[in-house]
């Protein structure tokens, strides 16, 4: 983990201004105020239905398929409004992009899964697409484990080879942001090993936004971490000021396990 | 028994950990307070069997710096602590070895006192029983500082050093002339310079723990000048 001098000050990528997510009129989470830097990690920590996830598919229009929902305030990529009037959310998705708790890869060949994006955006220079696939796996530190095999089906992967497809799959229609949402919750020590290893190398070319259950993966990848409560951003600071001297105390109670 | 964050862990194994690890920490300290005033008692009593009862608590008080750091490397291992936590496991891994250091300087002190007590007294002692006492209500304020995780009477404890170093000072100065007087002198003038010397170590180890509770307590580090930032 790179953790950012103190007096270095990054690019924000997303700007979160006031922004509450709602469940039919109740209230998931927010009002969220926050800058999440650029080609860096930012881990979400809480106990379950704190909101971390609701608010992180908030970031990326995710929270519109699900029906009822709906939210107030704002979210900027680079300055501009992601929920702005006209803005076509699946070219919002195609810029962040996301990958879940339970891999899921489509029961193709595991180069059609990475192609798969690439596709469905039009292209179609075969060995356009043969290199950014190589690219995407490679990315994903997965291309070693299966260059010799790339037309056999991605199902026959294991567990945390399938979860690496599926970022490389997020990967090779290149986009700035990447949200993760628990991607190592249900993997071995040594996959997520390889999943936290992944992380710390992408994020010096994407930025990445990670959900975890587990507070020391947080304390390993992320150079920023937030600390869910109930729906309220509680606390946000660097990671190694958050887990040495965190300044609330609902903060200091969850990460040293004195909740419940 | 306060700790840092007065709410209990939700798992009590760990919890117990934590007590067992304050608790040794604690019977340390306790035996080392012990030891100093011991120690001077024998001086001022001239008791030499007192002297060398005291030089027999240091094995034990090597036995509980073993115990204790053995308790800390568990818990980082099997608990991975953060937060106030971390602090207080990382400060006692400190604590411990300057408490040591204080018990070896204590044993040092028993050993002059035993060397002095096999000669006729050289002047009646006033200033190093009051140095003595002074060394150890540092200590024992250090200790409940410790205890209370309050970092105010930590704090107290670094600024008390001073009346330490002046004891010090005023106490070489005195020695100095008696050995200037009469060559005779040296011999146990020396060995009280070599005790007030011990007892000024230890004000400065005291000092050290003072610092690592004021760490403990808030997270701020006033080691090396950063005093000025509180």
């Amino acid at each position: 983990m790179s953790a950012p001098a103190p007096n270095s000050t990054p690019v924000t990528k997303l700007t979160v201004r006031d922004l509450c997510v709602y469940y039919s009129e109740k209230k998931g989470v927010g009002p969220v105020t926050m800058d999440i830097a650029e080609k860096h990690v930012t881990a979400f920590i809480g106990p379950s239905g704190c909101g971390k996830s609701t608010f992180l598919r908030a970031l990326n229009r995710m929270n519109e398929l699900i029906p009822g929902c709906r939210m107030t305030g704002e979210v900027k990529l680079d300055g501009d409004a992601i929920y702005g009037a006209g803005v076509d959310p699946v070219t919002v998705r195609r810029r962040i992009g996301m990958v879940f708790q339970r891999s899921n890869p489509f029961p193709k060949s595991i180069a059609e899964n990475v192609a798969y994006g690439l596709r469905i955006g039009g292209l179609k220079d075969e060995r356009e697409i043969a290199m950014r696939v190589e690219r995407g796996l490679q990315h994903a530190a997965l291309w070693d484990e299966v260059k010799d095999r790339l037309d056999d089906n991605a199902l026959g992967l294991s567990g945390g080879q399938q979860q690496r497809l599926c970022i490389a799959r997020a990967l090779a229609v290149e986009p700035e942001v990447l949200l993760m949402d628990e991607p190592a919750s249900a993997l071995d020590p040594i996959a997520t090993a390889h999943i936290e290893e992944l992380i710390n190398e992408i994020s010096s070319d994407y930025t990445v936004v990670i959900v975890t259950h587990n507070m020391q993966q947080a304390a390993r990848v992320a150079d920023y971490t937030a600390f869910f409560y109930m729906g309220e951003l509680v606390e946000f600071d660097r990671t190694d000021v958050l887990f040495t001297k965190p300044s609330n105390q609902r903060t200091e109670d969850y990460i040293t396990g004195r909740f419940g | 028994m306060r700790t840092v964050t007065s709410r209990e862990h939700t798992n009590r194994e760990y919890e117990q950990e934590l007590r067992r690890l304050r608790e040794q920490l604690l019977l340390m300290g306790a035996k080392i307070e012990e030891m100093i005033r011991g120690s001077i008692r024998a001086l001022v009593e001239r008791e030499t069997a007192l002297a060398e009862q005291m030089i027999s608590f240091d094995k034990r008080i090597n036995q509980l710096e073993l115990e204790i750091d053995e308790q800390c490397m568990q818990i980082l291992a099997r608990r991975q602590p953060v937060a106030s936590d971390l602090r207080f496991i990382t400060m006692a891994l400190k604590l411990v070895t300057d408490l040591e250091r204080i018990g070896d300087l204590g044993v040092n002190i028993c050993e002059r006192v035993v060397e002095l007590n096999a000669e006729p007294p050289l002047k009646p002692y006033v200033d190093m029983p009051n140095m003595a006492r002074e060394v150890q209500e540092m200590l024992h304020e250090a200790l409940d500082a410790f205890v209370a995780a309050d970092a105010d009477r930590a704090q107290h404890v670094i600024v008390r050093d001073r009346n330490i170093d002046a004891y010090y000072s005023q106490i070489f100065r005195e020695l100095l002339t008696y050995m200037m007087e009469d060559p005779r002198n040296i011999f146990r003038a020396t060995r009280l310079q070599s005790i007030a010397k011990y007892l000024e170590r230890i004000g400065d180890h005291v000092t050290n723990l003072g610092e690592m509770v004021v760490f403990m307590v808030k997270g701020k580090d006033i080691r090396h000048g950063g005093r000025q930032v509180i």
